[in-house]
């Protein structure tokens, strides 16, 4: 669908912990056509602030026409964003993206859901969709958020960085400590965490995609400014950089070269 | 109510046009906005070979504006006279290439592929801060920014665009080195060369170190340069440098432009260009003028 932008409601806003808020959006078409893996551009009122920040899609709701957010408060545009409180505007752009593809976590197989961070919300609406069985494993600096969320969808396990809760240490070393194993892997989480999570995967040949995340000017694959170095040349300028906002961000693990 | 002006023969429907770099060659921009709305589309730098361009992070924001230093990433000449060039061709608009080369045989290259393709004018970029051996290099010097417009002129079957960079002493003396040199019509001004630290890192903000400063931070210092640099040449002005509406393409065509680019606007509002385009018709009719040429350097 051709992408749009909204003056979107919010609909709500809770603080989910330290710094992080989930927010729901009322739209007119962007929750109609958004899909797992999406991301949408939030424009701030501060005019001084030109760039969109684009934030994935943490759920979406058809029907009422819903989509969720999740976010850390990282700057002033994101700290003006947590202000906004039921019946306020804002301007936003999508669906942007390419998101996870549906079919590779068909059933009879069984994955591995993995979120870090903040690149957590996104992987919410993706295990609603995914047929398989799921294995959903999220790594924390140190507070937790949406875990619960993630329950309905499959067995949850945590790993954090300072041992308070789940595995001491990262998402793999929860993989390890548990001793599971899946037929396919689906990430989104920092740039170190992703590339363990591919050097995992070819060790273990396991079908695998990833969501990268750069900083971003245009959000729609004009301006080049959020390339990442792919292994096979890119459609676009025929080098080795494919566009996260356009040609991603979601990206099989071998076309991503780290 | 006429809003057509004239670019070295070439008759624009109206004077807004894209800043080369921001809008790419039209295609992504194109599933929001009509592209027919708009006088001229300024595709993004083209070279005579696929360039990668510069590591990640390549923006940074700063307070009303943004660094840019993506180092003129683009697919190269062939690619796009077989891709670009048929879509633009589908709208009615202008078709204006902005050239980038690292010497100056490859901007000769660059200008000779396309003198027999359907493309209405050149752009040459001797302006990009962002790539060492070439771009900037041209435009820092007048005898060097004449010599180049010279040997281009040689070779160009379109009208000549020279991009000039405001990283200068004197933007005039290079203007008038340009039209010395030949040049049909001058564009400016490309990014103003800036620095942002990220403290928290204790690293630079964009992987290049430096980045071009666009947006509405620069918009004084390009309305100024414009109207010095019409006041220093005969030959026709784009303006640009931190358009983000109508009003502000007004205020660069009284200072002297004749046709305007927007640029930064598009990643605050993707809908900008078509909005100026309708914003400089409202600002006609609500005082009265008939020809948008009669604002054309109308503050002296």
């Amino acid at each position: 669908m051709a992408k749009v932008m909204e003056l979107a409601r919010v609909a709500s806003q809770v603080i989910l912990a330290d710094g992080v808020y989930s927010m729901w959006i009322e739209t007119k078409k962007i929750a109609l056509e958004a899909l797992p893996g999406q991301f949408i551009s939030l424009y701030t009122k501060d005019n001084s602030k030109l760039l969109p920040r684009p934030i994935s899609i943490c759920e979406i709701d058809r029907e009422k026409g819903l989509i969720r957010i999740v976010y850390r408060v990282l700057g002033g545009g994101t700290e003006e964003f947590s202000c906004y409180k039921e019946g306020d505007y804002i301007e936003i752009l999508g669906p942007l993206g390419n998101g996870f593809s549906i079919e590779a976590g068909a059933a009879g197989k069984r994955a591995f859901i993995i979120g870090g961070g903040i690149g957590i919300p996104p992987m919410l609406e993706l295990s609603k969709h995914l047929a398989c069985e799921k294995q959903i494993i999220l790594g924390y600096r140190d507070s937790i958020f949406l875990k619960e969320e993630f329950s309905p969808y499959g067995v949850t396990y945590v790993a954090t960085e300072d041992g308070s809760e789940g595995t001491k240490g990262n998402v793999l070393d929860a993989v390890k400590e548990h001793g599971l194993s899946a037929d396919v892997i689906f990430a989104c989480g920092p740039t170190p965490m992703l590339k363990a999570i591919k050097a995992y995967a070819k060790e273990n040949g396991i079908e695998c995609y990833l969501s990268m995340e750069e900083r971003m000017a245009c959000g729609i694959g004009a301006c080049l400014a959020c390339v990442c170095k792919s292994s096979e040349v890119d459609d676009h300028s025929k080098v080795h950089n494919k566009r996260v906002c356009k040609d991603g961000p979601v990206f099989q693990a071998e076309e991503v070269d780290f | 109510m006429n809003t057509k002006v004239n670019l070295a023969g070439i008759e624009l429907k109206n004077p807004v046009m894209t800043a080369s770099g921001t809008f790419g060659s039209g295609e992504e921009y194109s599933e929001m906005i009509d592209l027919n709305h708009l006088g001229a589309v300024v595709t993004k730098g083209v070279a005579n070979i696929p360039w990668p361009g510069n590591p990640t992070p390549r923006i940074a924001e700063t307070h009303g504006g943004m660094l840019n230093a993506i180092g003129l990433q683009n697919p190269g000449m062939e690619v796009f006279v077989q891709r670009d060039i048929p879509f633009l061709k589908q709208y009615d608009t202008k078709i204006i290439v902005n050239v980038c080369g690292k010497t100056t045989e490859d901007y000769l290259e660059v200008v000779e592929r396309l003198s027999n393709e359907s493309v209405d004018m050149l752009e040459i970029n001797i302006s990009c801060p962002n790539v060492k051996e070439g771009g900037i290099a041209f435009g820092q010097d007048p005898k060097a920014v004449e010599a180049i417009t010279r040997e281009v002129k040689k070779y160009a079957k379109q009208p000549v665009i020279m991009k000039l960079s405001p990283n200068v002493t004197d933007i005039g003396e290079m203007a008038r080195a340009a039209e010395a040199g030949g040049a049909d019509v001058l564009s400016l001004i490309n990014t103003l060369t800036g620095m942002k630290i990220d403290i928290n890192r204790r690293s630079f903000a964009v992987a290049n170190k430096t980045g071009g400063l666009s947006g509405p931070a620069i918009k004084p210092i390009a309305v100024r340069m414009v109207y010095q640099v019409a006041n220093a040449v005969k030959i026709p002005i784009i303006g640009m440098g931190g358009i983000m509406d109508a009003d502000d393409a007004i205020e660069f065509i009284l200072a002297g432009a004749t046709a305007v680019s927007v640029g930064t606007a598009s990643f605050r509002n993707p809908y900008a260009t078509e909005e100026v385009v309708k914003g400089i018709e409202a600002y006609m009719k609500k005082y009265g003028v008939d020809d948008i040429n009669d604002l054309i350097g109308a503050v002296r």
